[in-house]
Formats: C-alpha cells, structure tokens, sequence
C-alpha cells in the first residue's frame, strides 16, 4: 500500500521509499525513514495536497509524490502501545 | 566546497572586523526572533555571494566585548541541491572568499521537535565547528510536557546546550555566557563523532576527504559526507571541483552495483543514533492546539471561508487602508513643491528641484504605506504560522498554473500595487518562483491602472450605452480586470513552461505549529523592507524621475509658434477683472501645451506615432505614453498638458472627457472612438508603463536582465494586442 491510499487518521509504518533522487533524500533528512510511524490528518480542498503527521511534526506533500512512500499498518501491538 | 579557493591560512576570527559567529537552524525554529534579541535593531543587510538570498549581520554586545552575528537562512540540512540551499554550508564553514569563517555556530532549535533539529546540529558537530545549541521555545515545550532536558541533551551530544525562549528572553543571559565560554576556548563546543557510520561509507567518505582542503581532517570528512548527499547529476551547486565530482559519481556508481544505498546509510544512521538517546523527553505530543486550530483552519468549508476573509482584509488594507496615509504623502509633498517654488527665484534649477527631485522623492515615499502594510500583514501571516496553510489551501490551483502556493499573496497584491507585491516574492524560497512570480505580477490590473481605465471609459462610453443589455462603462471595467488577471495567469502558465523552465519540484510543506507572532519582529521587518527600498530601489525611481521631467521639460526655450505674452498683456488690458483669472490660465494652458509638444518628450511622442499609429493612437496620445513611465495615472495629467486644460485635470475632469470625445486628426475624423478606447486601455492593461515596477525588479532580482526582460516581453505583448484589438475592430468596422 502507498500513502495516498492510506485512510485518514490511520497511523501506518513507512516501508520504504522510491522516487527520484533529491526528492528522497529530502524526505529522509526530514525523518521519513522506514519504520518510522505517521497519519494523514487531511486533504487539501481540492483534493490534493495531504497533511500529514510524522514525528510530532507536520508536513503536507501531494499524492503524486505520496505514491512513492511504501507503507504498512502498524502491527496491533505497536498500534495498542501508541 | 572549493578547495581552490580556500584560503591556506586558519581562520581569521578576529582583526579589524571583528568575531563573527552564526546563528543557523532549522525554519520556523524563532531564529530570526531570537536574532532581533540579541542585535537589537542594529543589522545590516546584505546579500549573499552570487545568489539573491538576503543576509543579514547585527552586532552582539556580550559583556565587553562586541561580537558580529549573522543570520543564516533556515534550512532542514546543510545538504544542499542548489547555489541557493549552498548558502548555508558556505556561511557556517566560512567557505566564501573575503569573508570570515565564523568562531562558532549558535544552532537554533525547536524544543518542541528536537529530533529533527538535532539532525541539522549533528552535521556541524561532527565537523568540529564549535557550536552552542540553544533551544529555543523552551516555555512552549514545557508548557505541552514535552520539553528535553537540556542537561542530558549536553551529555549526549557533548557540547553546550542552553534552554532560551526568543519571546520571553528567558535564557539569553546562560546564552550569552555559553558563547562567550566557547569563544574564548573554541573545544568546549566541540565533541567526538559519536554516531559510527557503515565502515564501507567511512572508506567511501575518507577517499573524498582526500579530496578537499579543509581546517581539520573531521572537517574534511564532514564536507565529503556532504558531498556525497548533495552532488548529483543534475544538481544546481556551484564551486564543486570536478575531481570532487567525479570521484562522488564513482563511489555512488559502485555502491549502486553493491547494492549499497548512500543517501539511506548517511541519513539512517544519524537519525537512528538520534532515535537510540534519551533526552530526557517525558510526554509525548499530543494532538494539540495546533491540530484543534487546523480542523477549522483547513476544513473544506470553514477553512475556505477564513481563508477568503484573511485575503479580503489583506486586499482591503493594500487598496483602501492605504489610502489616507497616501494621501497626506501626496500633500506633503505637494505642499512642499509650492513652497519651494514660492520661496526661490524662477528658472531652471527651480522647476529641477521642484518638478524633478521633490515630486520624484514624493513618487518614491508613495509607496511606502502600502509596503509597510503588506510587510506588516505578511509578518503576521508568515510568523503565525498561516502563510504555510495559505500555500496548502492554493497549492493545487497555483500548480497548474506552474506557481508555487506561497505566490498566492504576491499575486493578489497585485491588484494594488505591483511594487510592494513584487517586494512580497521574497516569501518564495527558490529563485525561479520569485523571478516568475515578478514577471507575471505587473499584469495584475494595479490601482494605478484605475485612473485611466476612468478616464477612457467615462468619456467614450456613455453611461446609457447597452452592450448585451448591461451598462456599458461598468461592463469594460470588469472586462478590464478580467482580462488582467486572465493574462496574468496565462503568462505564468507560458513562463514557467519556457523560459523560466525550473526542475519540477516536488511540495514537501511544512505546516509548522501556530505561534502567536511578536509585534517586535514584524515591525522591524517592516522597517527594514522600507528601508532597503528607500535606499535602493528609491534612488533608482528618483533618478528616473529626473530624466522624466528633463525629457519634458527641455527644451526651455523652444520657437512658439505663437506670442502668449502678448496675449497675458492684451488680457490684462481689456478683459473684466472677474474673468481675468481663467483667461491668463487658459493661456498658460495654451502655452505649456505647446511647450509639451515642442520638448524630447513631445518629440519622442511624434517619433513613435509611426509605431503606435496601427493601434489607433497618435502622437499625443504617444506623449502621454511617455510620461505614464512615471506612474500610469500621469497618463491623466499629461494628456491634460498636452490638450492644454492644465495639469490639474483628472480623471473626473468634464473638459477633458469632453477634449476626448471631440479631439480630432488633422484629417478632421475624430482621435477617439470606442474602439480607439479599448486599443489604449488594453495597451495599458500589459505593457510595463511603470518605472518603480522595473526598479524594484532591478532590486529583488539582483539583476538589469529581469528588468529589461521584463519591459521587453509586455511592451511587445501590448502592442500586438492592441494591435490585435484596433485592426480587428475596424475590420468589423468599429
């Protein structure tokens, strides 16, 4: 599942990410980094961009470039223990 | 990350200029609040080498001493894609010739997100620049429980950490002895490399270090670690040596064939070192103000409202609030022409003082209301954290238009005045949004435009004409502003596809957490916006100014065609001295009007006839053409000059509506019909009839290329407009 098709309000796991290069290495240094846990708090009026929360912070991307983030939900025990 | 240009010898931290140190961080951290802090009100501006980011230095009193700081632009990583994102590694390892490398870095950091600005510091301290961290909205973060404890941060990372807030001055006093502890002993901000890399990127790293002078063999590491994130293929850096490059292409070529992934070992290990520590973190956030604030702010409905309402109270102030403050500028000066040209003798340097300098000052402090209220609104939006949620809203609508969403509140102010909306690109972080923003913003229908959209169509379309059943003059208003705007966005659209064809950039926003702005922040922006274009793009305007009045006002002493002295003295004689005023002033009407034609100006305008002729002007309308560059409303005096009503005639003006409607060619047929209207108020709708425009231009783009670009590309799109417009009229047979 990419992140643009993840419900709102939903915490998932990043798996990984693809993309180009600069864009990546963005996302990364931002701390978007597999295994890190985030949710998409909500969608722009026009239907993109996305507002999302990672690591306390929030960051808004559009769903183009959401679609190069792979991710998971979070296993039930990590889910319980947020 | 230019060896060749590297000084060989260790860094000058003192001498006649002084120590300097930087203030860096991440955005949105309060650096700049906490740089007000500490210089007061003191700062200069600057630029930085090769790239229109501005800089700005203050000085620190620290005890007896004096130190420069300098205020780095905020920034996620020292990683960098571009000259602009460069600026940061340049500035804080002191890597631009001439300047000096900084004694030490204050990293500005968000208590509240500690991690991510941890990342930021981790990449100097394992350069061995000495730095003091200092976290900054310390109280917020207390205040949501989330707050570090900064004794434990210094244990981990072993340099001085200090907990301040920027807004309340707590800590500044701590702040100030920190440094002052490092300045004096420079190892106290430096620690060991604690975070151990994958041996392969160490070797990696090492045969890169190998590559580039640096102060310490650390540093070198450091600046090839940034090397190896930062160069690519496609980067926009500059000064990489190509040894550099070349042995980053090989080492990412290998650890591609390995199946290695450099970008995720350097970045992983950081953050998973920075995740691995305790810092003393009890709480964990939760959702918040912030987030309860949002569910209004960016709801579908409620969110679009408040944003409407925000931007109508912005509009609103540039348009109307202004207004009184313009007003008693316009009078001031005004006031003080005539009582200049009273006090001194007549002649020449009298009218260069009053019509050339005083009016040209007064067309340059004009500007300043506006300015100062759209700086002092954008303050507020950009500090509490709105402007971001601004580009969010707008983002999907401005992408298509190839504009960033933070280009929004340029654009619309726009509709004011392009001088302060164009100073309003410096919101955009990449040069190729600002200079694209600039060059589409001078075709939004300004206030300026107004006057003679007034003029033309109040006296040639009158109030009972229907087109389509509505009432004509008010339809070709809202045309007008239609057209602007439709221009406007197809411009940006063209631009940004051609000439200024950027790399498409991915949006990665952030929303940062709402802030109650300072009131002293945003003010001393304010001035210092109304400082730099006083002082630099005003001189540009006054001097234009100047040449204006000379291209109009010589010769002085051209072949009248006609005695009007003779004529004042026969008035005196014989006519009623109840009609005595108006008589005299309707000669000196006559006369300026053909001193006005017989001047460079009046010359030019029959020059240009020939050119401007296919679009159904003639060479009176040419010279007000001319004297519009001023300002476009000019346009309305001028042509009060020109058909001898006096200079004083505006847009309301009856003689001169009626001039219009029955001024007529040599020929006998009439100047102006509708269609003739709607050709002029086209040509002004696009072209660049506005000198402050090119100046301000010249000013934030760093360059004349922009300027003339500019200029260039509206003149000719008005022309073959109006062209378009005039010679399709009449072959319908307007």
């Amino acid at each position: 599942m990419t992140l643009n098709e993840v419900p709102l309000r939903t915490p998932v796991q990043i798996d990984d990410i693809v993309g180009d290069r600069p864009f990546r290495r963005r996302l990364m240094e931002l701390g978007f980094l597999p295994g890190v846990s985030l949710q998409v708090l909500g969608i722009a009026p026009f239907g993109d961009p996305m507002d999302l929360e990672i690591r306390g912070c929030r960051f808004s991307l559009r769903k183009a470039e959401a679609a190069c983030i792979s991710v998971r939900h979070l296993q039930v025990h990590e889910a319980a223990a947020k | 990350m230019e060896p060749a240009a590297r000084p060989s010898v260790q860094p000058q931290t003192s001498g006649t200029r002084g120590t300097r140190i930087a203030l860096a961080g991440n955005p949105n951290t309060g650096k700049t609040s906490l740089f007000n802090r500490l210089t007061g009100s003191n700062a200069r501006v600057g630029n930085y080498a090769g790239v229109t980011v501005e800089r700005e230095i203050g000085i620190w009193k620290l005890g007896d001493r004096s130190v420069e700081v300098m205020d780095v632009p905020g920034a996620y990583s020292l990683a960098a894609r571009s000259a602009e994102e460069q600026v940061a590694i340049r500035s804080v390892f002191g890597l631009d010739p001439g300047e000096p490398r900084p004694a030490l870095v204050v990293v500005v950091i968000d208590a509240t997100q500690l991690v991510r600005n941890l990342y930021f510091a981790m990449q100097l301290i394992e350069a061995q620049v000495p730095v003091v961290l200092a976290l900054n909205l310390f109280d917020v973060a207390r205040s949501q429980g989330v707050a570090p404890d900064p004794r434990r941060v210094e244990d981990v990372l072993g340099v001085p950490v200090v907990a301040v807030s920027a807004s309340t001055g707590e800590g500044l006093g701590e702040l100030a002895r920190a440094v002052e502890r490092v300045l004096v002993k420079p190892d106290l901000g430096r620690s060991g490399v604690l975070w151990r890399y994958p041996h392969a990127l160490n070797k990696d790293v090492d045969r890169l270090a190998s590559l580039v002078q640096a102060w310490s063999p650390e540093e070198a590491r450091a600046l090839g670690r940034w090397a190896l994130l930062s160069v690519d293929v496609e980067d926009e850096l500059v000064d990489i040596p190509e040894p550099v490059r070349r042995e980053v292409a090989a080492i990412r070529a290998r650890a591609e064939a390995a199946g290695r992934d450099i970008d995720a070992e350097l970045i992983g290990t950081r953050y998973g070192w920075l995740d691995a520590q305790d810092f003393g973190i009890r709480g964990t956030a939760t959702a918040g103000i912030t987030e309860r604030i949002d569910r209004w702010l960016l709801h579908p409905l409620w969110g679009g409202l408040t944003f409407l309402l925000t931007m109508g109270v912005l509009f609103q102030a540039l348009f109307a609030w202004s207004d009184p403050a313009i007003s008693a500028i316009e009078q001031l000066f005004s006031w003080l022409g005539t009582t200049v040209r009273t006090l001194l003798p007549a002649g020449v340097f009298n009218d260069f003082l009053v019509d050339g300098v005083i009016n040209g000052a007064g067309s340059v402090v004009v500007f300043l209301p506006q300015i100062m209220l759209l700086f002092f609104l954008l303050g507020f939006l950009e500090d509490s954290g709105y402007m971001a949620r601004v580009a969010f809203l707008v983002d999907r609508v401005m992408k298509s238009l190839g504009l960033h969403g933070r280009a929004f509140v340029p654009m619309l102010s726009g509709y004011a005045c392009a001088v302060p909306a164009i100073m309003a690109t410096r919101t955009l972080e990449r040069q190729r949004d600002r200079l694209l923003t600039m060059m589409v913003v001078p075709l939004m229908s300004c206030s300026a435009r107004l006057p003679v959209y007034t003029l033309i169509i109040s006296a040639l379309f009158p109030p009972s004409a229907k087109i389509l059943g509505l009432p004509a003059p008010g339809l070709m208003m809202v045309v007008m502003y239609v057209f602007s705007t439709a221009t406007a966005l197809l411009a940006a659209a063209v631009l940004g596809r051609t000439l200024l064809k950027g790399p498409k950039v991915p949006l990665l926003l952030e929303l940062p957490p709402y802030r109650l702005p300072r009131l002293a922040t945003v003010t001393r922006q304010m001035w210092m916006r109304a400082k730099t274009f006083l002082t630099e793009a005003g001189t540009t305007i006054l001097a234009c100014t100047v040449v204006l009045w000379a291209l109009l006002a010589f010769p002085r002493h051209p072949l009248l065609t006609h005695d009007y002295d003779a004529d004042r003295a026969r008035i005196t004689a014989s006519v009623p001295a109840d009609a005595q005023a108006d008589a005299q002033a309707a000669v000196d009407s006559a006369e300026n009007a053909e001193r006005l034609e017989d001047s460079y100006g009046g010359r030019l305008g029959k020059l240009v006839e020939p050119v401007i002729a296919p679009l159904g002007f003639d060479w009176k309308i040419g010279v007000g053409l001319v004297g519009a560059f001023a300002a476009r409303e000019v346009f309305v005096s001028t042509m009060g000059v020109v058909y001898g009503i006096g200079k004083d005639a505006d847009e309301q003006s009856q003689p001169l509506r009626e001039r219009i409607r029955h001024e007529v060619r040599a020929d006998g047929s009439p100047v102006y019909s509708p269609l003739v209207g709607l050709s002029l108020m086209v040509f002004f709708a696009l072209s660049a009839q506005c000198m402050s425009t090119l100046a301000v231009v010249r000013r934030e783009s760093r360059s004349w290329k922009w300027p003339f670009f500019l200029f260039g590309y509206m003149t000719t799109l008005a022309w073959i407009t109006s062209f378009t417009v005039y010679q399709t009229g009449r072959l319908l047979g307007f």
